[in-house]
């Protein structure tokens, strides 16, 4: 039952990622025309809460998402089991949540 | 050595999509902390945008971004594969989300120079 949890959570964050990713994508292309600078990184997401949900939701759904991904790979090619696996995949996704939510908070709030 | 299940398109799929997502979460912290250092003093950043402008970083760069793509619609396939009726064109559908990738990526590529 708990790989069934897990596969539904890694499909589900997957499809509530997509639309945020193509976003991100899409930002990306336009916003490396003429270049990247802070200031112009800055003023645009700074106290904006439509980019601070955007991205708030991207960072916990590729937290979910990624650990779950490792998780599998960590089973198939480094045979870890049991609680060392699932001790490897909160450490990823907790530290992923972590570093993305300092990210978040910085780019949007601080 | 070479297996000959591994020849096969449908398994290079899967392969790419592995890999790209290992790319990835190795990559995200790195990206995370940078963008988490503009808190303290917006010059590292700065000055990481500004490496990031030269030819090989930017060329680098863009093999991010074709990661993040073919990943995103490698997993739509997937998806699609797994939760709506089945259609014969799995192939084709991984070779659209390479070409969708790869268009993604030259269009990030072409519009920074």
């Amino acid at each position: 039952m708990p790989g069934l949890r897990l596969y539904l959570a890694q499909r589900i964050s997957a499809m509530v990622m997509t639309p945020l990713v193509l976003t991100h994508l899409g930002v990306m292309i336009y916003a490396i025309r003429g270049g990247l600078g802070t200031t112009e990184i800055l003023s645009r997401t700074q106290g904006s809460l439509l980019w601070g949900s955007l991205y708030g939701l991207f960072v916990i759904t590729v937290s979910i998402h990624a650990a779950i991904g490792l998780r599998v790979i960590a089973y198939e090619w480094f045979k870890l089991s049991g609680l060392l696996l699932n001790l490897f995949a909160i450490l990823v996704g907790l530290g992923l949540l972590a570093l993305g939510g300092q990210a978040v908070y910085t780019v949007v709030l601080a | 050595m070479i297996r000959p299940h591994q020849k096969q398109p449908l398994w290079l799929a899967f392969a790419v999509h592995r890999m790209s997502g290992i790319g990835l979460a190795l990559f995200l912290p790195a990206h995370f902390y940078i963008l988490g250092t503009v808190m303290k003093d917006t010059r590292p950043l700065d000055t990481f945008l500004h490496w990031s402008e030269l030819p090989l970083v930017r060329v680098a760069e863009t093999g991010l971004v074709f990661l993040l793509a073919v990943h995103c619609f490698g997993g739509l396939r997937l998806l699609a594969l797994e939760f709506l009726p089945w259609t014969p064109y799995q192939k084709t559908l991984a070779a659209l989300a390479a070409s969708l990738a790869l268009f993604v990526a030259v269009s990030f590529l072409l519009n920074g120079i």
